[in-house]
């Protein structure tokens, strides 16, 4: 990857913030050598880190989990209200017309879709590429697709017009002897996100299973006991079944790892299939996989980083995390960067005037302040990552995540309804405004996504104990010739 | 199609199951009180003890001076409800309305016929001939789809001269018209529910005491009439009641043709243009295609000289079109196919005619001094010189909404020009009685202020509405000498208010009627359907006044006609037929006299001069008329034309006016609906407040209102619709009203419209060649030159092999040089497929649901477009549909004919095929948008065709339920479906024959023809679709020494 490059030359860029932090910690200054930040403070042994992350489930309710679990609850129940009303009323209480048959739901869709990819990215691809700093913010960002896969997986359902028939989308024998249509796009839409769902699932559940069994053994109260025993699903911490868990992670890794890939690319399909001038393009698949990289790396920082401070997470998640994401981000988002600039290319380099004037109308046209918005969210903001400085300060990497999050959700606002309000028959152009209901169903899924994720944190291990063990049994024997030394 | 030879319909002798609860008439009246004398308020025994003679006699009008509670006032018909009474019938409905939702359908007995009635053939329609009721009282030759005794759909009479088998869209509309629920529904007096024999007995006393002073107090006012029945009625009337009179008002009348022919003729001449002999045609303010009662079959005849592929017309040279200039202050359809055009302030119009006549040398025309106009002077001498060049083959036609005197010049024009007897035809006049309605309307009011009348009559007109404010219609009808007032009409409308009686009329398809059509051929109507509600024809009521009661409107028209056809055989034939063949008006002799053009001209001359401030322009509206339609929401959610908008009627405004006046068009970057600004309009102490919509093709400083609007007494649907111009409206500015003020009041109203205002051509400066163009000569020289614009890809750029179409192949030919953008086929349309209405503010969110629509372009300047450019855009049925591929569930497919198809029932609504349709002519029922309450409503509907379900996918279907109706009659006849056995709703009713619809595999078909010429191109072919439905670009003939890209 890129973000060797890129690490090294902001390393050049800032080496005193180094040599000083090296020397502090007592250590020596080889020139040539680049030192990182650990990925878990010093110190740290087996049993305190168990400790650690076990008491915050372990040790009962903080006193904030109740206003912000509640803030997050009751805007799940708008989510239900507005479904209700969308079930009771139908699709008309959106904002969404002829010309432009699609608005907010399958934005939001793609935009959680996008969400989920880092959690994926984190534990497939980081676990086989060896990548040791992903452990501590590996469960949490599994946990996150999960939730964001739930949050996307309603859109599609609900957005259709009869909801009530939307499993005619599934190939299942039927009396109507009809199969789906397999040549459409939406058709891979339901393989793609059922599998990623599915895979992500058992992903998350299987590389908790070990956890689950510690939490498990140190609970203290006999509903805990049970429960988090029915879960650990009789984990012994035997030899035969660690190796059994070790390659089923693997595999399930191996399977995963495509995923990442090709859920975005086919999600990127719906449009890149279609003829609409602003859709109809081959550059959309990778430029919506590194789209969505980017805005899930963005959206676990947004979460990461409250949590860490308010479980006092530092020595788990370190600045060392932090500035790996900020490099990742920074490049995905360059990728994001080049797709857009490709899109405007290829629009001039083709010289169909349909596409020509797509790209115009995304500059000029009725919805150019969103896409002007959008340059400076997803282009001009990102470029703030170039500076070690910001992407190890919470607040500031904070602050360039939202710029990305709303950035991300703009993007997909603009292909999906800035490309139809004006395709090729003008008399036919129209605009898009998505309605109260529209705002109620989107604010609803965050509310869900929040939901879920305060109730993960609250009773499920946020960070995978037995790999930081893991890592701390490492640090400690990289640590003692060092010492010896000393 | 065969009309019944049945000559009294299927609703006199067959009952449908479904209405027959309604069919019977009260024969009686209500409570067992009949048979004692009628009137409810006579019920009573004579009283012990009496004042008066009149209160021990039980007089009628001691009766209604008793129960008039407010006397010399207007009878309060249940305008208040005291707050007892309120509480009292709120509360029974409450519990009564809970009581009957848990009430069970009562069980009904559902007999199959005894006897199969002769023709009926459950499942299949029949087809009966009748007369639709038009403006002015002419008729339109149609014929009624009945399917099992209910009419669902109008078609034109192919035999009848003024249809040749199409229509407009208020014979199409008509049809909802019979089932709108809001209809009047009772006869009504001082606001109770009354029988007819109670009205008759009012009626009838009321006349006893008439006939002893000859009549001398009962007046009579109906709308324009040609009805030979009527008018025979009437003269029985006249004869019983010597003096009594009868007066016609109508709002949009052609009270300025007939002025224009008194003025010119010095005597009542009808006319009427062959336009397929014309080859240079010029309208002076006229909307010659698209309004008047002549428009379907001009717009035929005008449409035949202008497809140069096919055969010309007799008497013209092949290759050659006519040519048409039009010169007026507000676009219209027909200008939508000028190949010049002007557009001039109404008096500037006149001016421009009185230069023409002049130029041609007509005697006595001078041009009027001072009037300089450069683009008129550009255009006046080789206008001249073209109709000279055309002596004999040329019409100069002036419109029924420009003043009498350009009607004086028009007559002139094409006397001098020998036209008269070859292109223009001069008949005896087709109106029983023609009038000048406003000088009828303005004698009524004085007597009824002189108290005079005493007895008044309204047949179906609402002159309280309609009228011109300064008439004081309204308090003339309170007079107190006018003891009873009579209103008979579809609606419980503004002027029944101020009527004691209102007595519900029969819907055109419930009864029996004539009227003559544009030519004055006598057109029959035949009833389709047992009255609904129990409405009454006017012959019913006029036979009261002949002293004829009980006499049915079928007595009336059958006596007269079958004795004048010479027996029953004929009169079943000119019943079967719908027309009576052969009763064209005869044609009239008549000279122009010299001295009426110098007249007209000096009129023109002085109008000229008044110019100050802004004109308004009055024109019937192209969706409510004149308000009679105002209740029809078919006809309210048709995008007028130009503008399209819906559900209003804004003031049309020139950009430059717009500049001038300060407001803005309203679109905020091409929002569907706009955000008008709204014009305060004053002239001459009278004002209104209406959005405007500023429309490119108008004539500067020329403010266009349209009648029909600001109802308020009609029902739910036309009700407070758009703004009441009739306001502003004089004796002498009945159609322009120069000297107005107009500003903007900074307020803005919101105005739903179909379509945007969005240029063809790209910021870059392509054009998108949706319409492509050319003029005639660059076509000869150049017969390809359509398909210079676009690269249609190669047929082999797919990877699927070709269908083979080993049976029929359908498709579509759409020509763009005949399209006015009438929207007959989109009304059509939304008969034939069940099409729901939404709604303005639907409309307002882009959910129209109509499946065809009429794209409108604008060409040139923005502030002086050279062409509007019409394009009807039904689905395309593309061979490469994108729309099918996208389709998660196979709800959209393609058949084996060609078609591309929705399966309802199989659609879960993702509407990513109408996000692939390039062409966006998919339509999506976000809401439960069809009416499946409404009981009335049901009937209506074409029962071949699905009532869509909320969250599905709608669009053209070509009308595959006709297909395979003339499918299966092709095999049980063993024979192929024959060239034009198959015609969409939209084709069919196409005043122009703009569309044509056929097999492509069938090398002889008319379709297929069109095809293969070079002005063939498909819409957006480049995108590799290959659409079924095809367009003949559109060819302008402007004259060469004129000669611009029109």
């Amino acid at each position: 990857m890129a973000g060797r490059d890129l690490e090294a030359q902001t390393a050049v860029a800032e080496p005193e913030v180094h040599q000083e932090s090296l020397l502090e910690k007592g250590g020596y200054h080889r020139p040539g050598i680049i030192e990182r930040a650990p990925v878990l403070a010093p110190g740290h042994t087996a049993g305190s880190v168990t400790d650690k992350i076990s008491s915050v489930v372990l040790s009962g309710t903080p006193r904030w989990f109740y206003p912000a679990f509640g803030l997050a609850f009751t805007l799940t129940m708008v989510l239900f209200a507005s479904l209700a009303k969308l079930f009771w009323e139908g699709t008309g209480i959106w904002g969404v017309n002829q010309p432009i048959g699609w608005g907010f739901a399958i934005i939001n869709f793609v935009w959680w879709i996008g969400i989920g990819h880092a959690g994926t990215l984190i534990s497939a691809i980081l676990l086989l590429l060896r990548q040791e700093w992903r452990t501590s913010i590996n469960r949490f960002a599994e946990a996150m697709t999960i939730f964001a896969v739930a949050c996307a997986g309603i859109y599609p359902l609900i957005h259709t017009g009869r909801p009530w028939l939307a499993y005619w989308l599934m190939p299942y024998p039927n009396t109507m002897g009809l199969w789906p249509q397999f040549r459409s796009p939406l058709i891979w839409d339901v393989f793609a996100v059922s599998t990623y769902a599915t895979v992500s699932l058992l992903f998350w559940f299987v590389g908790m299973i070990p956890d689950l069994a510690t939490l498990r053994d140190r609970a203290t109260k006999r509903v805990a006991k049970v429960l988090y025993g029915m879960a650990a699903m009789g984990w012994r911490n035997s030899a035969k079944h660690w190796h059994e868990h070790e390659v089923a992670s693997l595999l399930l890794a191996g399977l995963a790892t495509p995923l990442v890939l090709s859920v975005h690319s086919v999600v990127s399909f719906d449009f890149a299939v279609g003829i609409v001038p602003g859709w109809h393009a081959t550059i959309f698949p990778p430029y919506f996989v590194a789209g969505a990289i980017y805005a899930g790396f963005a959206m676990v920082l947004t979460c990461t980083i409250p949590l860490r401070r308010a479980f006092g997470l530092y020595d788990f998640i370190t600045e060392r995390h932090l500035d790996n994401m900020g490099k990742v981000m920074l490049a995905t988002g360059l990728i994001v960067a080049y797709g857009y600039g490709i899109e405007a290319f290829t629009a001039w380099y083709s010289a169909n005037h349909y596409e020509t004037f797509m790209m115009w109308n995304r500059f000029f046209g009725p919805y150019r302040f969103h896409y002007y918005a959008l340059l400076l969210c997803n282009i001009v903001a990102p470029q703030a990552l170039w500076w070690k400085s910001v992407r190890v300060s919470p607040v500031k990497l904070w602050i360039v995540c939202m710029f990305i999050n709303f950035g991300m959700w703009l993007e997909r606002f603009v292909i999906v309804v800035v490309s139809l309000s004006r395709d090729f028959v003008p008399s036919s152009w129209g605009t898009y405004h998505g309605t109260i209901w529209d705002w109620a169903t989107f604010l609803g899924t965050i509310g869900l996504f929040l939901s879920l994720l305060f109730l993960f944190v609250r009773f499920m291990p946020m960070i995978s104990i037995f790999e930081m063990r893991t890592l701390a049994t490492e640090a400690q024997l990289k640590e003692l010739p060092e010492d010896d030394g000393a | 199609m065969s009309a019944s030879e049945e000559e009294n319909g299927p609703g006199d002798d067959v009952k449908d199951p479904v209405l027959d609860d309604q069919a019977p008439r009260a024969a009686s009246c209500a409570g067992g009180a009949c048979g004692c004398g009628g009137a409810g308020a006579r019920e009573d025994a004579a009283p012990a003890l009496w004042r008066n003679l009149d209160e021990l006699q039980q007089s009628a009008a001691f009766q209604q001076a008793v129960e008039n509670e407010f006397p010399r006032q207007a009878v309060p018909l249940g305008l208040g409800v005291d707050r007892r009474r309120f509480m009292q019938l709120m509360g029974a409905s409450l519990a009564l309305g809970g009581a009957a939702a848990c009430t069970k359908q009562p069980p009904e007995e559902i007999v199959p016929y005894v006897k199969q009635p002769e023709e009926i053939v459950p499942g299949n329609p029949l087809f009966f001939a009748t007369a639709a009721p038009m403006g002015g009282g002419y008729a339109l030759g149609v014929l009624a789809t009945s399917h099992m005794g209910r009419p669902t759909k109008i078609e034109g009479n192919p035999e009848h001269p003024a249809s040749l088998g199409s229509t407009d869209v208020f014979a199409q509309a008509s049809v909802l018209g019979l089932y709108d629920p809001d209809r009047s529904k009772t006869i009504v007096n001082a606001g109770r529910i009354r029988t007819w024999e109670a009205f008759v007995d009012a009626l009838t006393m009321e006349l006893a005491t008439q006939e002893g002073s000859g009549g001398a107090g009962l007046r009579i006012l109906s709308g324009a009439v040609t009805s030979p029945s009527l008018a025979a009625q009437m003269t029985a009337i006249l004869a019983r009641f010597p003096l009594a009179r009868w007066y016609q008002w109508e709002s949009a009348s052609d009270r300025s043709a007939v002025l224009g022919s008194r003025a010119a003729f010095g005597r009542d001449v009808s006319v009427r243009y062959d336009l397929a002999k014309a080859q240079v045609v010029v309208a002076l303010d006229c909307d010659l295609l698209g309004k008047g009662p002549g428009a379907v079959r001009y717009s035929r005849d005008f449409a035949r000289g202008r497809r140069v592929w096919e055969s010309a017309p007799e008497g013209t040279a092949p290759g050659t079109m006519n040519r048409l200039y039009a010169v007026e202050c507000t676009p219209s359809p027909t200008s939508t196919l000028a190949d010049h055009r002007l557009a001039l302030k109404p008096a500037e119009v006149g001016a421009f005619a009185a230069a023409l006549a002049a130029a041609l040398g007509v005697p006595g025309a001078a041009a009027p001094a001072g009037w300089n106009h450069p683009e008129a002077a550009r255009l006046l001498p080789v206008l001249a010189k073209d109709l000279l060049a055309h002596r004999g083959s040329s019409v100069v036609a002036a419109g029924d909404e420009s003043a009498p005197e350009l009607h004086v010049l028009a007559h002139a024009i094409n006397a001098h020009l020998g036209n008269h007897g070859t292109t223009v035809l001069l008949g005896e006049p087709i109106a029983a009685r023609p009038t000048d309605p406003l000088a009828d309307l303005e004698a009524l009011v004085a007597e009824l202020q002189a108290g005079k009348v005493e007895a008044l009559l309204m047949l179906d007109v609402n002159p309280v509405y309609d009228a011109p404010p300064e008439l004081k219609v309204a308090d003339a009808l309170l007079s107190p000498a006018a003891r009873l007032r009579v209103h008979w009409g579809l609606y419980d409308d503004e002027t029944a208010r101020y009527c004691h009686w209102h007595v519900n009329a029969a819907h055109y398809l419930e009864t029996w009627g004539d009227a003559r059509a544009y030519d004055g051929t006598v057109t029959l109507q035949q009833p389709l359907i047992d009255p609904l509600y129990g409405g009454r024809s006017a012959h019913e009521v006029l036979a009261v006044l002949e002293n004829r009661p009980g006499t049915g409107a079928r007595e009336v028209v059958q006596g007269l006609w079958q004795p004048r056809l010479g027996g029953e055989p004929q009169w079943r034939k000119a019943v079967h037929d719908g027309f009576v063949g052969g009763s064209a008006a005869p044609a009239a002799g008549a000279g122009v006299n010299g001295g009426a053009v110098a007249a007209a001209a000096r009129t023109i001359t002085e109008a000229l001069a008044q110019q100050q401030g802004y004109t308004l322009a009055f024109r019937p509206d192209p969706s409510a008329w004149d308000g009679r339609y105002a209740n029809n929401a078919w006809l309210q959610e048709l995008p007028r034309p130009f503008s399209k908008v819906v559900w209003d009627n804004p003031v049309l405004v020139s950009p430059r006016t717009a500049r001038e006046l300060k407001i803005d068009d309203g679109t905020s970057d091409g929002l569907q609906g706009r955000r008008a600004a709204v014009l305060r309009i004053e002239v001459d102490g009278a004002s209104i407040e209406a959005p405007a919509w500023v429309l490119p093709a108008q004539a500067d400083g020329v403010l266009t209102l349209t009648l029909g609007y600001g109802r308020t007494r009609t029902g739910k649907v036309g009700k407070g619709v758009g703004v009441d111009v009739n306001k502003l409206r004089t004796r002498a500015g009945f159609w322009s009203r120069a000297g107005a003020a107009a500003r903007a009041t900074g307020d803005r109203y919101e105005l739903a419209s179909t379509q945007g205002h969005f240029l063809v051509t790209d910021p870059a400066g392509v054009e998108r060649p949706m319409v492509r163009r050319a003029t005639l000569a660059e076509y000869q020289r150049q017969p390809e030159l359509m398909h210079e614009a676009v690269e249609a890809p190669a047929h082999d750029m797919t990877l699927y092999p070709d269908w083979p179409y080993e049976g029929h192949k359908w498709g579509m030919a759409i020509n763009l040089s005949a399209c006015t953008g009438c929207n007959a086929c989109v009304v059509a349309c939304v008969a034939e497929n069940n099409i729901s209405v939404v709604g303005k503010d639907q409309v307002f969110r882009g959910r129209e649901m109509h499946w065809l629509r009429i794209d409108q372009y604008y060409a040139g300047d923005y502030d002086a477009p050279s062409a509007v450019l019409n394009q009807p855009v039904p689905c395309m049925h593309c061979e490469n549909a994108p729309c099918e591929v996208v389709c998660p569930v196979e709800a959209t497919t393609h058949s084996f004919e060609g078609l591309n198809e929705m399966t309802y029932n199989r659609c879960v609504g993702t509407r990513y095929c109408g996000n692939n349709c390039p062409y966006k002519v998919r339509r999506f029922n976000f809401y439960k948008f069809a009416d499946w309450t409404t009981e009335s409503l049901k009937l209506q509907r074409n029962p071949n065709v699905s009532v869509r379900f909320r969250g599905v996918m709608e669009k053209c279907s070509y009308c595959v339920q006709r297909i395979n109706a003339a499918r299966i009659n092709s095999e049980r006849e063993d024979r192929k479906i024959t060239d034009g056995e198959v015609r969409p709703a939209c084709a069919q009713a196409c005043p122009t024959e703009a569309i044509v619809f056929g097999d492509i595999n069938d090398a002889e078909a008319r379709v297929t023809a069109w095809k293969k010429q070079p002005l063939s191109y498909g819409m957006l072919e480049d995108l590799n679709t290959r659409p079924r439905t095809t367009y003949m670009g559109r060819l302008a003939n402007p004259h060469p020494e004129l000669e611009e890209k029109a």
